[in-house]
């Protein structure tokens, strides 16, 4: 029996789709709470900012780790040459994260919360989470087989997939009255572990991002490479001990911030240096094959450089007395998320998803809007919350401080241009993911169709041969 | 290119000082006073219930909407607060919070200002670049 189609909707690919879902999702709750920004009440009786928050929050976290985990798995497969381990766990990963997201969502719209940033679901929802990990853990170890002789991303993937399990499960320390009784106590433990979690995910995505890399350039020692290596172990060192500049100015213990100084974050950089030696060394005829997912390094090479400025300054304690708590740390955030972990899934996406029984030529013209209305807008996007946090920084230093809604009022003009840059953004977004999406929905009909064709030809020479 | 042997060795370290670094601050908290105040023990569960942080501060960490909260107990006192939650604004809902509910919010409230001072003017800055209070 000849194939169905030899490019099937693996589990892996259905992961990487419902992460692309889940990011068209934020930005619609981002949209929400935005336009909530500017006109006070809005949406107050049924879904105030309490609500939307969150809903934007996880939903763009959820895309992250969808996203990864689609990539990490669909890339293992393709350096060892092998299937996965166990397509049944992935599958059942996939179904435990997807039903526990719905329940998420329904918690958070009628007003149940754990409260505590990133994950304000309840804490019990945590569980499945948890579990849902531990089989891609296993699964991950399984398929690897061999650690003997391995490139650096497979060293990153499971050191990614290890360090957010711990950090996740120390997230939850605080459900212990001796962690939480203290406020102090408290906020230490948990940007302890929100720091280094956002360091283990940043793992996960650079490792798939190496991979897709030497993929493009074909330049295999890289990953071999001491340098490779040696990046590796900044990153690494980076994700252990650099939590402290969330909490500089929290009264806990000084050699905290002295530490986190230290280290400070140099992983980007060397990062962005790599990416950029390599693409010099990729010829003309490979980056036009691998065009989409090529774009979306370069545009992440350009945040990297962006939102390196923005966390040297911000890991330097004298500077961050100023930034802290406002929104230039939003920028950074938002750099980081958009311009980086974004574009590099994205990458990934476009990679993994094109061209998958459609060509995607058919397309492009759209895309190539999509890609610079995104790009253009979110540099804006960015400008704008530096400018509305330059201002709250003047506030917050000032010696007659005006009251904060007063303050609030002045940074209107930036949060209306964060809001329009931030609606163009969005529109660019969907004319990125819109022809990406409905190639999978059109593949997935045909697939379907094609099962029932075959399944009715051979009905009916059975009926033939009676 | 470095052995497999030699790596191994590197990321032990690093796991090895991680796990003393994160074991040492869980055996011994920053605050050692771990006399509980069960009334601001039920008010950080009530601030998370409602999911307060989606839209204040503590400490500058939470939520660009409303105002930090750290030091409002001693800055505003204990009935403006209490109009506040009783009444909410234009952006923030009437939660309709019950009296427990308040009392223990303005205890958990209160334990946060009498922790320290988030206010960056209160923070000298140092040659090295390092900061203190």
């Amino acid at each position: 029996m000849e194939p169905l189609n030899n490019k099937q909707l693996t589990t892996p690919k259905l992961f990487m789709i419902a992460g692309l879902l889940l990011l068209a999702v934020g930005l619609l709750f981002g949209f929400t709470g935005a336009l909530q920004y500017l006109v006070p009440g809005f949406l107050k009786q049924y879904l105030s900012f309490e609500k939307i928050r969150p809903l934007h929050v996880s939903s763009i976290v959820f895309w992250i780790i969808f996203g990864t985990i689609g990539a990490v798995l669909t890339y293992l497969s393709q350096h060892s040459g092998r299937k996965i381990y166990s397509p049944l766990l992935t599958k059942i990963q996939l179904i435990i994260f997807i039903l526990s997201i719905i329940v998420i969502f329904i918690s958070y719209c009628v007003g149940i919360f754990g409260g505590r940033e990133y994950w304000e679901f309840h804490p019990l929802l945590a569980l499945p989470i948890a579990a849902g990990w531990v089989l891609f853990l296993i699964n991950f170890i399984k398929s690897v087989g061999s650690f003997k002789k391995q490139p650096v991303y497979v060293w990153m993937w499971l050191t990614g997939i290890v360090f957010f399990l711990f950090t996740f499960l120390e997230s939850y320390l605080w459900i212990f009255p001796y962690f939480r009784n203290n406020v102090v106590n408290d906020m230490t433990v948990q940007w302890k572990s929100y720091g280094s979690m956002v360091g283990s995910w940043n793992m996960l995505i650079y490792g798939s991002s190496i991979f897709l890399m030497e993929k493009i350039s074909g330049n295999k020692p890289f990953s071999y490479s001491v340098i490779a290596f040696a990046l590796y172990f900044t990153g690494l060192f980076n994700l252990m001990f650099n939590w402290g500049h969330h909490i500089y100015t929290l009264p806990t213990y000084n050699f905290i911030q002295y530490i986190s100084y230290v280290v400070s974050m140099t992983e980007l950089f060397i990062f962005g240096r790599i990416i950029l030696q390599w693409k010099s060394s990729v010829s003309i005829a490979r980056k036009h094959f691998h065009h989409t997912a090529y774009r979306f390094l370069i545009a992440a090479d350009v945040w990297i450089f962006l939102t390196l400025l923005l966390a040297i300054a911000m890991s330097v304690p004298a500077i961050n007395v100023y930034t802290h708590g406002t929104h230039i740390t939003v920028a950074h955030t938002m750099g980081a998320t958009i311009g980086i972990n974004s574009f590099l899934l994205l990458a990934f996406a476009f990679d993994i998803l094109h061209d998958t029984c459609l060509p995607f030529t058919l397309y492009k013209k759209w895309f190539n809007r999509g890609y610079w209305i995104t790009n253009l807008s979110l540099f804006i996007f960015w400008i704008s919350l530096i400018g509305a946090g330059i201002l709250k920084a003047k506030w917050q230093m000032s010696a007659a401080k005006i009251p904060f809604s007063t303050m609030m009022l002045q940074l209107r003009p930036f949060f209306i241009v964060f809001f329009i840059s931030g609606t163009v953004m969005m529109a660019g977004f969907i004319l990125i993911l819109y022809p990406l999406l409905k190639n999978q929905f059109i593949c997935y009909l045909k697939n379907i169709l094609k099962k029932r064709k075959i399944k009715e030809q051979h009905v009916s020479g059975i009926f033939a041969m009676d | 290119m470095a052995s497999d042997k030699q790596k191994i060795i590197v990321v032990a370290l690093l796991v090895v000082t991680f796990l003393f670094y994160s074991f040492y601050l869980y055996s011994s908290l920053p605050v050692k006073d771990y006399t509980i105040n069960e009334e601001s023990g039920k008010g950080k569960l009530v601030w998370q219930q409602y999911n307060c942080n989606a839209c204040h501060q503590v400490y500058g960490l939470g939520g660009y909407l409303g105002p930090d909260l750290t030091n409002v107990y001693s800055f505003r006192g204990k009935e403006y607060i209490k109009a506040f939650l009783n009444i909410g604004t234009a952006t923030m809902p009437n939660f309709h919070l019950n009296n427990q509910e308040i009392n223990a919010l303005l205890a958990f409230l209160n334990s946060i200002d009498a922790s320290g001072k988030s206010d960056p003017r209160s923070f000298t800055i140092k040659y090295d670049g390092t900061i203190k209070q």
